[in-house]
């Protein structure tokens, strides 16, 4: 059977006459992404199917996609790149391209169009946001509570984050300016369309801080994704905001009392970066993993081992269940429609021109 | 031998040359020897320590990429003067044009984009989208490159963007450093940033002092370790040194983390405290994510570089000094301290140094349990190098801090003598 299916594999690309034949690719693929269950979820819905296809392959991972950039910038200035696939955030993969250390994509050659014969370029849509950039899934930051200490009444807007009096208690937020000032903007009174205007003006960023400062007392700031749902079993928090898989592998899979609040969740996007300069024959081999990787079908089926939504519209209705709880992936999507009702879309054209000077100011207040 | 004394001349060797000659020969001979076995290891700290460490600092001053980029532009926008009130003349914007066209198709646009964004936010932007229309300039064929320009971004109208790569073009730079000192170029020369805005000597400020205490609490915690460590019978002694030595075989992280569970307001000391009633449940201690909590985690571990120095000076102090202080009427305190003490001064400038250098340097301990107050200026150093690639930036913090470093160093020297420093 297997065999049966190595041979039609084979035999189609010697057909297809205008593919390059595996003799020209390299068997060695190396992959950086971020470790922990999102690499699992890789590596069960893509990796593993594709190396049944190409036994040949050998992949090696590097858990360094936290500091990819950084260190791309270092092996490109060394010149010896020795990644072939980068795991990155948007906003990394838009400075990697700004850098010139990410290879520009044509996205409707490159990838696969979906079944129903969308070019690759319509599917994915609006989630291209460089050219550099081939994106997997939408994550979200966004808030969970303890169900147990918000008392009575259950929160059901981000605003809660901002009233100390009705949910007194510590909150976790990110130590990063980003999602923070604009939700406290939004909070204080800043329709969702204006919030980069108001915050582009002399006193934007001063009254996003003021905002912030109405609960700096009660906040704990945290660096790695996996703090909020420890601070929030721990109970050290009423609230806190991360990547949305997070919660929900707290809630789903370790069954803390913790429940999602969806509101104002950040939309952000993660996706492959092709490093740039590779060799011929391991950009080939990349390209090839790549075109697999990204198709609907694997992209549907990543979701089946984390509530991240796939970036492909025509994945969106082959998302099942849980591969190992059994239950239906949808409502934990962050765009699931129950879920997705009031969001916030990051700018990152903004943010990447803004981000050292409100950092700066960031740490400035944080410091006070 | 005593065939050459009664010439009078000079002192021979056996083969008749000048005694005096043939033994620098030799001696010559054998520094040669010395230095070819050093020779690898000489090779390997210069290629991979000294020479990395050049390089890293002079990018803290490095700034090749504006003229190598817009050299036209550089050329063309010397004699401007930006006081005078208006917008660059129409050969620089031609200039401008044609250097964004060679840039945009070999994509380092972007790239001095970004690096005067560093400089003057909202400029990346203005390289990006005029770059993606670059390609397709026609330089010969637009009569007014000025109107042109603005019309594709009106930010091209705006004297403090050519402000800003007037002032960038110089190949060498003292932004970085200006900025790592909270200042900026303003329009007469350097002055401060705006108070909103200042940091970073605020942090190395905080780095200094938090390392001295910490550095303080070690001493004060090592010294009765390492005194009962040097004075119990071997094996006792063997059995208490693993217990100070166990801490270096577990991972950073883990320890780091486990301070979290012990010190946070629902962990172990406050869950105590609030039990025996100390403290009541409403009002639990804020033991973490400030000051207090890295001093204490880092306290924890830098400990072992403490004790282990002072340890081994302690151990080569004869007890009889003691005894004989004792036998001389001297009381215990005067025994100790005139006599027992100034002899272990040497392991503890050994251990203050060791401890305050790692300390001032370390950034994962403080950025987990630190908060907002309890982190050190190498925070603000991993996040310019791994997050907003500011390496520039990160290399000049980097320069001042090792200044800072070698200057407490000599400091250290001129006070207590760094010969008076003992490992053991």
């Amino acid at each position: 059977m297997k065999l049966a299916k190595m041979f039609m594999a084979t035999s189609a690309l010697t057909l297809a006459g205008n593919v390059a034949t595996a003799e020209d690719m390299a068997n060695e693929l190396t992959l950086v992404s971020w470790g922990g269950a999102y690499q699992a979820s890789q590596v069960k819905a893509y990796v593993e199917p594709y190396l049944e296809m190409h036994p040949e392959v050998k992949v090696t991972w590097d858990e360094s996609s936290a500091e990819a950039v950084a260190k791309l910038r270092a092996m490109n200035e060394a010149g010896n790149v020795t990644w072939d696939l980068v795991d990155a955030v948007a906003s990394d993969s838009m400075r990697l391209c700004d850098e010139g250390l990410a290879e520009e994509l044509n996205h409707d050659e490159d990838l696969a169009a979906a079944p129903d014969g969308t070019s690759a370029s319509d599917d994915f849509g609006d989630l291209l946001v460089s050219d550099c950039f081939v994106p997997q899934i939408v994550y979200s930051t966004t808030f969970g509570y303890r169900k147990d200490l918000v008392g009575d009444t259950k929160p059901d807007s981000v605003c809660a984050i901002f009233d100390l009096d009705t949910w007194p208690g510590k909150r976790a937020l990110q130590k990063r300016p980003i999602d923070n000032v604009e939700w406290a903007l939004y909070c204080d009174g800043v329709a969702k369309d204006e919030i980069y205007d108001v915050l582009g003006e002399d006193g934007g960023m001063e009254r996003a801080l003021a905002k912030l400062d109405t609960i700096k007392d009660q906040v704990v700031w945290w660096t790695a994704g996996a703090e909020t749902p420890q601070l929030l079993a721990d109970g050290e928090v009423v609230f806190g905001s991360t990547f949305n898989g997070r919660l929900f592998s707290a809630i789903a899979e370790q069954n803390q009392p913790i429940e999602m609040l969806w509101d104002m969740q950040s939309f952000d996007l993660d996706g492959w970066v092709v490093p740039a300069g590779l060799p011929a024959d391991r950009k080939a081999r990349v390209m090839d993993f790549l075109k697999f990787a990204t198709d609907t079908q694997r992209l549907a089926d990543q979701a089946a081992y984390i509530s991240y939504g796939p970036a492909r519209a025509s994945s969106a209705p082959l998302v099942g269940k849980h591969a190992e709880l059994g239950i239906d992936m949808a409502p934990h999507m962050p765009t699931d429609p129950a879920n997705s009702g009031n969001v916030h879309v990051y700018d990152y054209e903004w943010w990447a021109d803004n981000r050292d000077d409100l950092n700066a100011k960031f740490e400035a207040w944080l410091a006070k | 031998m005593s065939d050459t004394t009664d010439t009078g001349g000079p002192v021979l060797a056996a083969d008749g040359t000048p005694l005096k000659r043939s033994l620098a020969r030799a001696l010559r001979r054998q520094k040669m020897r010395a230095l070819l076995l050093i020779a690898p290891l000489l090779l390997f700290i210069l290629i991979s320590f000294i020479l990395p460490v050049a390089d890293m600092l002079y990018r803290s001053v490095k700034n090749g990429i504006v003229a190598e980029t817009l050299p036209r532009t550089v050329v063309a926008i010397a004699d401007w003067d930006a006081d005078s009130g208006e917008l660059p003349s129409e050969a620089v914007y031609a200039a401008m044009a044609a250097d964004l066209k060679e840039a945009a198709a070999a994509k380092t646009h972007t790239k001095v984009g970004t690096r005067l964004n560093y400089e003057n936010p909202g400029i990346s932007s203005l390289f990006r989208k005029t770059g993606r229309k670059a390609k397709k300039f026609d330089i010969e064929g637009v009569a007014s490159w000025k109107d042109e320009l603005i019309d594709i971004n009106k930010d091209w109208g705006d004297i403090d963007n050519w402000r800003t790569i007037q002032t960038y073009s110089p190949r060498v730079t003292s932004g970085y450093f200006l900025n790592a000192v909270d200042m900026r170029v303003g329009t007469d020369g350097a002055e401060l940033r705006p108070e909103a805005e200042r940091i970073y000597m605020n942090l190395l400020g905080r780095t200094l002092w938090m390392s001295l205490a910490i550095t303080v609490c070690c001493i004060l915690l090592a010294y009765p370790v390492a005194w009962i460590l040097a004075n119990l019978p071997m094996r006792q002694a063997n059995i208490l040194m693993i217990l100070v030595l166990l801490p270096f075989w577990t991972s950073l992280l883990v320890r780091t983390s486990a301070w979290k569970i012990l010190l946070q307001q629902q962990g172990v000391i406050n869950d105590i405290l609030v039990w025996v009633g100390l403290v009541d449940d409403s009002a639990r201690l804020v033991i973490i994510n400030n000051q207090f909590g890295t001093i204490v985690a880092m306290t924890h571990i830098l400990l072992p570089f403490m004790i282990l120095p002072m340890y081994s000076v302690m151990q080569t102090i004869p007890p009889s000094y003691l005894r004989a202080a004792k036998s001389l009427g001297a009381t215990d305190w005067t025994a100790f301290w005139r006599v027992y003490f100034p002899q272990t001064v040497p392991g503890i400038g050994a251990g203050s140094i060791l401890v305050f250098i790692l300390a001032i340097g370390y950034y994962i301990t403080p950025a987990l349990v630190g908060g907002t107050k309890g982190t050190f200026i190498s925070n603000q150093i991993a996040f310019h190098i791994s997050s907003s690639l500011n390496w520039g930036l990160a290399s000049a913090l980097g320069a001042i801090l090792l200044a800072v470093v070698l200057v407490l160093y000599w400091a250290y020297d001129k006070i207590v003598g760094i010969d008076n420093v003992k490992l053991g």
